[in-house]
């Protein structure tokens, strides 16, 4: 079985799940029963400055889109961060570490931006033995408007100082989670990396607002008629945090930053996937608040045995094994050609890829008597829309036409040689921008 | 002492009336609404969807589930009963098995239909909660139609013609309007009165006025009727039943299926119901079914179907079939009654095995006798009561696709006509479609283009 333990920026743990900074962090009793069910780390809930505790309201707190059967896919809250006096979770991540000496425990850290604020409070985590701090730039809801959070993540000049802070105040290591509301994450990344960062994690939650009450005209989550934007994680935010991950592991500027990916990761598929485009280990809170602690036991067999089939011996060997394969759309291989395929053996006559294909698309999909869709190649543009829309897995599948095959589409020979829209005739500028 | 399923003779008070009770609860029962909507979720909205297609009232399938998915279950049910004003019976009575779920697409791959049936009678049942009825009238034509028979034919026919404004009467013979809905369809089917129900809600679109115990022939002559109103429909079903000539057949405890069901329904308290200790049953289609599956749950020790050729040639489909069986209901096939046996009442009921030859059925020579306290015989229904007049076709009134029959002035439609099978959902369409056609022809200056009258769902 491959080794799935892993040193993340000199942090030990002996799996990459670690449970990110929220709810299932912010207390002893939730960490130890998640180290219990065999978490390798946790970040815990974020600390605030001490000193009367924030307050949180007595309403809801979370918004919810669901999938069929009810299937959470993406979840809202207007939590913030921790409500309980600072001494005794200090308290407590001194226990829990003593206790739990082979776990990561990271410690998520919000305060004002003044130098001193900062100052103050590093002695008192790193007197809890904590492995590291996180810097939570990210929270995109409530205490942005004090000037924290997302409001510091937002403003790349900002992370860098704050995070110069902290590497001068403390030996600890310092992460730096970062807002994905933002344009392009590679700068808050490259700050991060100015001011010292030892690594960044990200996501943080996506501003959102996930539904309106059509009786009461209130955005949910609804507190006595009003709502507020929150942050949306879970399987929905995945995409999103997956580009932004890759776009920093393939950023020459912040080539070698560690990254924490974080966003979405639901099974151990999507953990692989983000260790894939350059993340170091995964933080997952969404499944968890969803299924409960024990789900990370699918997530360690299940990354266990894929590494096991591919022949990967150590989490190390999958970090950033896809991110040569991203590139820019210029770079794309022009000269390779698909056509959708139909299995007629697998279809069972919905005749969905019709509707998609005739009247959205490039009517490249006959219907034939007796329900028998055919791909009609002249028309038929490779879009893959069909594949997607299809509800049978693999029924249609994109087929390579080799070179020297005509494209019925074009009248043109399929060429071996790779071009890309850079050579291309149609492109105006020699060698085209972005 | 109480009765039991071994009490010897035809008894009534076999069960308990708590064992009654479960019984004859719901077939099906309704789906609440996060099963309807799991259930809803499955469907493909298909293009040209193929369940539609297998729908005699082609309702939008994966319309009205759509509707169900997103929440609006009221705009469902006007989806489905735009189509089919009998949209909650159909979705009870309906052999989905044979018709829409056996076309749908899931049904094709993994051999579980999305279920149609259920959501319908869910979207439906909703709507039917609701203390109003959602279409109303368009503005008085006055013009005058009479049709003759309250069953689906009839009903269906009437509310399409008072959607149009016209002033329908119906004439039934039967005490009750709902024809078979309410006389006939098995009692686990279309519980707790529903069948009234329905009627009435239907007749809430209004400008529709019911005669009961109006039996045509017997008081009401076509011509006549033909001469008072504008329009004249038939949906009179199949009243009389087809006789078997064997010997014995008079013997006391042989009894014709349909009645029995009608007193069934009608009863107001099961356990009052007698039914014999040994049941036999001859036929093989769905009163047969209904008949056993009914003598079983009341009581009988021993039930038999007996049909004299292979199983796959019953009319019931395979999924009633194993409805019966499952009930405790034993069917033998190849096989035709030759006598009924008995002293004043019946005790054994005498077969021969038959084998099929080109030209029909013919005896192997091998007999077998089953004990019997109860005949029932199930071998079909046939026209009565049919206006001499009328063509008539392998035994129906002969009608074009627009329900025309050979008189002028004259549609009709359901059981009584030719085309289709004889099944609610068939006889809704029917009754439906001769509508549409009575409208065209007595309605001056009505387009071509039918368009149905959409009221506002606040109507009512
Ligand atoms: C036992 C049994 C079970 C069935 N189960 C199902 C089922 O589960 N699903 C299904 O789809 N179909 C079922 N059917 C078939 C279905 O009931 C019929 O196809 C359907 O009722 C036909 O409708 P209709 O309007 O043509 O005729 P009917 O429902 O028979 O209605 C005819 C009406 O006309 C009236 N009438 C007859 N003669 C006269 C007259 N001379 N004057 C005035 N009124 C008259 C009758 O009183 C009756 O109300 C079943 C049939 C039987 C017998
Ligand atoms: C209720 C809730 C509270 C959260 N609180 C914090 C927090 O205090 N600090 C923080 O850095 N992130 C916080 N997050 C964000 C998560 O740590 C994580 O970045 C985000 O949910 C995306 O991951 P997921 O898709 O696995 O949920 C919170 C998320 C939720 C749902
Ligand atoms: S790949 Fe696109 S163009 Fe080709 S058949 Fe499918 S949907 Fe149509
Ligand atoms: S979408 Fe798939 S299953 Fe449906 S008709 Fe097209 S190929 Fe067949
Ligand atoms: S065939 Fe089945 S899946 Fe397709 S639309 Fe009809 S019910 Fe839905």
């Amino acid at each position: 079985m491959a080794n799935l333990a892993c040193e993340f920026v000199g942090i030990r743990s002996p799996n990459p799940f670690w449970l990110a900074s929220a709810p299932p962090t912010d207390k002893e009793y939730n960490v130890r029963r998640a180290f219990d069910a065999g978490w390798g780390g946790v970040v815990w809930k974020t600390l605030g400055e001490e000193g009367p505790p924030i307050v949180n309201v007595n309403g809801p707190r979370y918004g919810a889109v669901w999938g069929a059967d009810r299937r959470l896919l993406g979840l809202n809250n207007i939590e913030l961060i921790t409500d309980r006096p600072l001494e005794i979770n200090l308290q407590e991540i001194k226990t829990v570490k003593r206790d739990y000496p082979d776990r990561a425990v990271v410690v998520s850290l919000m305060v004002p931006c003044v130098e001193d604020a900062w100052k103050t409070i590093l002695p008192l985590v790193e007197d809890t033995g904590a492995d590291g701090i996180e810097l939570n730039f990210g929270c995109p809801h409530g205490m942005s408007e004090r000037g924290m959070g997302s409001a510091v993540g937002q403003v790349p000049d900002y992370i860098e100082m704050v995070t110069r802070w902290c590497k001068q105040n403390t030996r600890m290591p310092v992460i730096v989670k970062l807002t994905p509301n933002i344009t392009d994450i590679r700068y808050p990344a490259r700050a991060s990396k100015a001011g010292g960062a030892d690594a960044v994690s990200l996501i943080n939650t996506v501003s959102s607002i996930t539904s309106v009450n059509l009786d009461t005209y209130s955005p949910e989550p609804s507190i006595d008629g009003k709502g507020t934007h929150g942050g949306f994680c879970g399987p929905a935010v995945k995409p999103i945090a997956l580009n932004m991950v890759a776009q920093i592991a393939r950023d020459p500027e912040s080539e070698g930053l560690p990254i924490s990916g974080i966003g979405g990761v639901t099974t151990w598929r999507d953990a692989a996937e983000f260790l894939t485009l350059g993340a170091g280990n995964v933080q997952i809170c969404t499944a968890a608040m969803t299924y409960g602690f024990k789900i990370v036991q699918e997530m360690i067999s299940g990354l266990g045995d894929w590494m096991d089939e591919k022949g990967h011996a150590s989490v190390d060997d999958v970090v950033g094994r896809a991110v040569p394969n991203f590139t820019d759309w210029q770079y794309l291989n022009l000269n390779y050609v698909t056509k959708a395929r139909i299995d007629q053996d697998l279809c069972i006559g919905c005749g969905r890829c019709f509707a998609a294909c005739e009247d959205t698309s490039h009517q490249a999909i006959a219907m034939n008597p007796e329900r028998r869709f055919e791909v009609i190649d002249e028309e038929c543009v490779a879009c893959n829309l069909c594949v997607n829309v299809c509800p049978v897995e693999d029924c249609i599948t994109m087929e390579e036409l080799a070179p020297g095959a005509i494209d019925l589409r074009t009248g043109q020979d399929v060429v071996a040689d790779y071009a890309n829209w850079t050579t291309h005739p149609n492109n105006p500028g020699a060698c085209a921008a972005e | 002492m109480a009765n039991s399923p071994f009490t010897p003779g035809i008894a009534a008070g076999r069960l308990s009336s708590e064992a009654l009770d479960r019984n004859f609860t719901d077939l099906h029962p309704p789906l609440d609404k996060h099963e309807a909507l799991v259930a809803a979720d499955r469907c493909y909205f298909c293009h040209d969807a193929p369940c539609v297609t297998a729908c005699p009232t082609t309702i939008d399938i994966p319309l009205f589930i759509r509707q169900i998915v997103t929440g609006i279950p009221e705009a469902a049910a006007r989806t489905i009963l735009d189509q089919n004003i009998l949209g909650g019976m159909c979705a009870r009575v309906c052999p989905t098995e044979t018709l829409c779920e056996e076309a749908c697409v899931r049904e094709v791959a993994e051999g579980r239909p999305v279920e149609i049936g259920r959501l319908q009678r869910f979207a439906t049942d909703t709507m039917m909660a609701r203390d109003s009825h959602p279409y109303g009238r368009a503005e008085n034509t006055g013009k005058r139609v009479a049709v003759v028979g309250a069953g689906p034919a009839g009903l269906a026919c009437a509310h399409r013609l008072a959607m149009y404004g016209h002033e329908v009467v119906v004439f039934d013979a039967r005490p009750r309007p709902g024809g078979l809905n309410e006389y006939g369809v098995a009692s686990y089917k279309t519980v707790d009165g529903f069948a009234q129900a329905e009627v009435e809600w239907l007749l809430g679109i209004g400008g529709i006025k019911v005669e009961q115990s109006a039996r045509l022939s017997g008081g009401l002559d076509l011509d006549a009727l033909i001469r008072d109103h504008d329009a004249v429909f038939l949906g009179i079903g199949l009243a009389g039943v087809n006789a078997l000539q064997i010997e014995g057949v008079d013997l006391q405890g042989v009894d014709d299926a349909v009645e029995f069901i009608a007193d069934l329904r009608q009863a107001e308290d099961l356990s009052n119901l007698a039914i014999g200790r040994n049941v036999v049953v001859v036929g093989g289609g769905m009163t047969a079914i209904d008949v056993a599956v009914q003598s079983k749950l009341l009581g009988a020790e021993t039930v038999t179907i007996v049909y004299r050729r292979g199983r796959d040639r019953m009319s019931a489909s395979s999924y009633e079939q194993d409805l019966a069986t499952s009930k405790g209901v034993r069917i033998v096939t190849n096989a035709r009654p030759v006598r009924v046996v008995g002293d004043g009442a019946v005790q054994e009921a005498e077969f021969e095995y038959t084998r099929d030859v080109p030209n029909g059925l013919d005896s192997t020579g091998e007999t077998f006798r089953l004990a019997a306290d109860q005949v029932f015989m199930a071998i079909g229904q046939k026209l009565e009561d049919g206006p001499g007049t009328l063509q008539i076709e392998g035994g129906k009134i002969k009608v074009d696709e627009s329900g025309r029959t050979s008189l002028d002035g004259v549609w009709a439609g359901g059981d009584c006509a030719t085309g289709g099978d004889d099944l609610t959902v068939t006889a809704v369409a029917e009754g439906r479609d001769a509508a549409e056609d009575i409208h065209k022809a007595i309605h001056a200056g009505a387009g071509t283009a039918i368009e149905t009258p959409r009221q506002g769902i606040e109507s009512g």
